[in-house]
């Protein structure tokens, strides 16, 4: 694994590990990670660093949905015109073109129920290129970007062991 | 007749991991660093594949040398990472665990007064198991200045020439301690001088960080005199699956086998089931384990230089040696837990050469070990 590699998998592993963790896990300079990491970002590698939330565990809850988009697009307008538009919107949290049954897979956010529907069919639904919309409120998360929502104590080695 | 134990099994003290696992679960906030075992789970596929096995109802007996479609991938497997070749009808027996196929070499070669050279420190099994057998063992301490590695300067001071056997490990438990070909080979050269067996546990070959491992079964005229220990506990975390095997010659393994049929039958055939898919699709999951293992390592070695506590360049196994800072290594290992709720194991535990010395295990997330390695630095500092 290159140097690159190996910082871009420790950060997606832990993304607060300081310069000097990763110095150490990986025998580089101090220095030398600087660079690396410094590189990724400009780069356009890495685009932002945020914390994993179990919004289970926060008040006031947050509430979030998945939302397939169908479209429908003419000579004017692309997919890419279309993500522009709905990325602009603080309520998306994610949002990718993918293959299968419909066409845009939208992560949404908001305080209430109500909130996200409301923000869906105000302002989503009257999208002209936007033929349907499905909303699936997200009920129970288990894991998120690779962290386990477990209590994080399975660890049933023996304390001590030869 | 009372149930007075034989003077073998008398002449042999209990465990002195035994102890301080006692110890540790006198508290229920540490955090440890005295686990022999990874921290990782099975990789899927070797679950799924037990798992299936268990749903067929495939739990009757095997065959006493294993399943034949397991040794024939182990062989294959030997063959292609080390260039051991060993026929798998003939030259692989499968065993619960290696630590059986180890039990059984030694009562299988090791006569009654026979004596055997064991290099430590070392896994807590060869010196019992030997005196099990009935064998006289002869200490052969592995010094620090010579990173932990067997040297012929050590074996010839230690008085191995007059022995029938030697007892090697490496990569190394307890130290991490590993051997490249080269220096593997004066090894080999005294075992044929002086005419030794040579019994090599290679459970952690998988984990060897700055060289390919190499096995001294590999080296000139070894072959017809070694057996090699291997299993699935280490580099797939299959430890509670007890699956390992031993690697030798025809007649040798027929010895071995003469015992596993009457003692063992055969070796866990869920745990078998899932052995083949672990050498079939497992092979990202040990790589992935092996770069995490190899990072923590790094960061282990980091903080002992930064706290100014001397260790040499561990290079195996999941396992770091510090030097203690202390002159009593079991003194500070207590003491360590008692104040900072951290398990390390005293070099004690390991036999000859382990005094001054700390098994401090790696196989933990990143996390706890940098918090136990905090916790250290403030205890010494």
């Amino acid at each position: 694994m290159s140097d690159r590699e190996e910082i871009l998998a420790l950060l997606r592993e832990n993304a607060r590990y300081s310069t000097e963790d990763l110095a150490r896990q990986t025998g580089l300079d101090a220095d030398d990670v600087e660079a690396v990491v410094e590189d990724l970002e400009s780069d356009g590698v890495i685009k932002g660093y945020q914390a994993v939330v179990d919004w289970d565990e926060v008040e006031p809850e947050r509430v979030r949905a998945a939302v397939e988009l169908n479209v429908t697009l003419d000579r004017e307008t692309g997919y890419d015109d279309i993500a522009q538009r709905l990325a602009k919107f603080p309520e998306v949290q994610g949002l990718r073109l993918v293959s299968g049954d419909f066409d845009f897979a939208m992560e949404v956010e908001g305080d209430s129920m109500s909130e996200v529907s409301r923000f869906i069919s105000e302002q989503v639904a009257p999208v002209p290129e936007i033929t349907q919309t499905v909303t699936h409120y997200i009920m129970e998360s288990y894991k998120e970007r690779g962290v386990e929502f477990g209590d994080g104590h399975d660890d049933d080695r023996l304390s001590v062991s030869p | 007749m009372t149930f007075e134990p034989t003077d073998r099994v008398g002449s042999v003290p209990p465990s002195g991991i035994r102890k301080f696992f006692e110890l540790a679960e006198e508290y229920d906030d540490i955090i440890s660093l005295g686990v022999g075992e990874p921290d990782f789970a099975p990789p899927w596929a070797a679950r799924d594949a037990a798992i299936a096995s268990l749903e067929r109802g495939q739990t009757s007996y095997t065959a006493n040398r294993g399943m034949a479609d397991l040794r024939e991938r182990i062989a294959a497997d030997a063959s292609r990472r080390y260039g051991l070749e060993y026929d798998p009808d003939e030259e692989v027996l499968v065993t619960a665990g290696a630590s059986e196929a180890v039990d059984l070499a030694f009562r299988a070669f090791l006569d009654e007064g026979d004596s055997v050279a064991i290099a430590q420190p070392c896994y807590v099994s060869y010196v019992p198991s030997a005196k099990f057998a009935g064998a006289e063992v002869v200490d052969v301490p592995t010094r620090a200045a010579d990173d932990f590695k067997l040297t012929r300067e050590v074996l010839e001071a230690s008085g191995a020439a007059e022995t029938d056997a030697l007892v090697m490990c490496y990569p190394n438990n307890p130290t991490g301690a590993t051997m490249t070909r080269e220096e593997l080979l004066p090894v080999a050269e005294f075992a044929r001088e002086h005419d030794l067996l040579v019994f090599s546990d290679e459970i952690y070959s998988a984990l060897s960080y700055e060289h390919d491992h190499a096995s001294i079964a590999t080296c000139p005229g070894m072959r017809e005199r070694t057996v090699a220990f291997n299993g699935f506990s280490k580099a797939y975390a299959m430890t509670g699956l007890r699956l390992g095997y031993a690697l030798a010659p025809p007649q040798a393994v027929e010895a071995m086998n003469r015992i596993h049929q009457y003692t063992m039958l055969s070796a866990p055939t869920t745990a078998q089931y899932a052995a083949v898919a672990a050498l079939d699709n497992c092979e990202r999951e040990v790589e992935e384990m092996r770069a995490q293992y190899d990072r923590r390592r790094n960061f282990v070695l980091s903080r002992f230089d930064e706290m100014g506590i001397d260790c040499f360049p561990a290079a195996g196994a999941f396992y770091a040696f510090p030097e203690c800072p202390w002159d009593d290594s079991d003194a500070f290992a207590e003491a360590l837990l008692e104040q900072e709720r951290v398990a390390v194991v005293p070099g004690t535990v390991f036999g000859a050469g382990g005094e001054g010395h700390l098994r401090v295990s790696y196989a933990t997330g990143l996390g706890d070990l940098k918090e136990a390695m905090n916790r250290i630095e403030s205890f010494v500092g």
